[in-house]
């Protein structure tokens, strides 16, 4: 029997930069930023100052009572599923609940419900500790609530790979197509953790842009004054579908999801292989396990988190795995990191760029590390017809993702 | 206080936590069956009852309390 094609047939998100994906990806295409200064009381004792907060907060679009129940990366989870799922047009009906699946990661998961949780303990005793709280921090709490949602009785996974848990649960999300339990899955990730704790936490590891007078210039990926990532909040959710079911009920679709590879460093907790050794082979894997020849794969839209190490490794391994004609971008320079929903907005706009034929800008790029030897699409969008593309993810732990989309 | 206004102090608890329109809390209405309050958030109710009307209601009591005239009585004797 031969392995089913996968389609991309809805897209979902809420971002630094719009409540859905048609206002981001316009920003996106604009070369807008979406970061800020952090105005909170909390923030003025941090060395870190600045984030990428939600456009829309999810307050303007879920009622008081819901919001109640869903930690904030819950909330954004399901509004940008609601949003795929209509996009898909599967909001009247059109997927069997039994041949339906979930998987919707976050790197932290409910860290500020946790938090916020504790406070009240301490000033309050256990009695006022909200009964909501264990499934508002549960990690697999977003991809449950996304099931809930939309019906999904195919089985609801939530996968966790720090930074590569978005592009992971995509990945994930194929394999459980190509397998047979199900012909739609809802899949992506979701983040938000803008808190004290996990900002000094980052900070202390000395991971994070401190160009706090400058917050819109502060994500700038292979710029030689880039000093670490910058913060972001957001969900990104993608419905993949068996080609033929997607064909028989007349769907319109984005893109294929032609291949995933994902391998492990087995190196070091936080530190990318020097060589990028585990890149080279989640990449080199995407391309083998697509149809998709490595040549045609002409945009990539890189995880270029604006670290220093970390963003000419990957340059260092697209040399190796792809080749040096593609064009590349990292639209975290205007949309911050989004950690466990990155590799998931990221696919988002890989797939816009292969439908539009233009690559979104890479903003902050003035002043090009000299290791860059890739063209990149600096400062404005750039028209390009893409055939395939691919989208990488890399995560603490030693995780890589790599995913391949070509045009349906 | 009356029940009247224990009822009315309950209304806005349930309206708070559970989105519940206080036109339709009434003494005969079942917190579950009519008011669609689940078990996470009467144990809301119940902790913010508490706080309103200064009483304690314990764990065992709560199953007891199927109605809104049941936790009005409850209170009504406690207070």
């Amino acid at each position: 029997m031969s392995r089913p094609d996968v389609v991309v047939t809805g897209l979902g998100a809420t971002t630094p930069l719009g409540g859905d994906v048609a206002s981001t990806w316009d920003a996106m295409l604009a070369g807008r930023s979406g970061v800020s200064a952090l105005t909170q009381e909390w923030a003025a004792q941090l060395p870190v100052r600045i984030a990428a907060q939600l456009a829309v907060d999810p307050s303007e679009v879920l009622d008081r009572v819901k919001l109640r129940r869903l930690d904030r990366s819950q909330a954004i989870a399901l509004i940008a599923a609601r949003e795929a799922w209509a996009d898909a047009g599967l909001a009247d009906g059109g997927a069997d609940p039994e041949r339906l699946a979930v998987s919707v990661g976050s790197g932290i998961g409910g860290a500020t419900t946790l938090l916020a949780q504790d406070d009240i303990l301490e000033a309050s005793g256990p009695r006022r500790v909200s009964p909501h709280t264990v499934p508002m921090l549960m990690p697999n709490g977003p991809a449950a609530w996304v099931g809930l949602e939309l019906g999904a009785k195919a089985g609801v996974h939530s996968v966790a790979s720090a930074c590569a848990t978005g592009a992971e649960a995509i990945a994930l999300g194929l394999d459980i197509i190509r397998s047979g339990r199900a012909d739609v899955v809802v899949a992506g990730g979701t983040e938000a953790v803008i808190h004290p704790l996990p900002i000094a936490g980052f900070a202390s590891m000395r991971a994070m842009s401190t160009r706090n007078d400058e917050p819109e210039k502060a994500s700038r990926p292979w710029d030689k004054a880039r000093d670490g990532f910058v913060l972001g909040e957001g969900a990104g959710v993608l419905v993949l579908e068996r080609a033929e079911h997607a064909a028989a009920r007349g769907a319109r679709v984005y893109a294929r999801l032609a291949g995933a590879g994902i391998t492990s460093d087995a190196y070091d907790m936080v530190q990318p292989h020097a060589e990028g050794e585990g890149a080279i082979r989640a990449i080199a894997r995407a391309v083998a396990d697509s149809d998709v020849a490595r040549t045609d794969i002409v945009h990539v839209n890189a995880h270029a988190t604006s670290t220093p190490v970390g963003d000419m490794l990957e340059i260092g391994a697209l040399h190796q795995a792809i080749g040096d004609h593609v064009l590349l971008t990292a639209t975290k320079s205007m949309t911050g990191h989004l950690l466990g929903a990155a590799g998931a907005l990221e696919s988002i706009a890989t797939i816009l760029a292969i439908r539009d034929g233009v690559v979104p800008p890479t903003i902050n790029l003035e002043d090009p590390d000299d290791g860059l030897n890739l063209d990149v699409a600096a400062h404005k969008a750039r028209h390009l017809e893409i055939p395939a593309a691919l989208n990488n993810a890399f995560g603490f732990g030693g995780h890589n993702v790599a995913l391949v989309f070509t045009r349906p | 206080m009356t029940r009247d206004e224990i009822t009315a102090g309950l209304a806005e608890i349930l309206e708070e936590v559970a989105g519940v329109n206080p036109d339709d809390v009434a003494e005969g209405k079942s917190f579950t069956d009519d008011l669609d309050v689940d078990s996470l958030s009467m144990v809301e109710v119940v902790v913010a009852a508490e706080e309103k009307f200064g009483v304690k209601i314990p764990d065992n009591e709560v199953q007891n309390l199927k109605t809104v005239g049941d936790a009005v009585s409850y209170i009504e004797a406690q207070s």
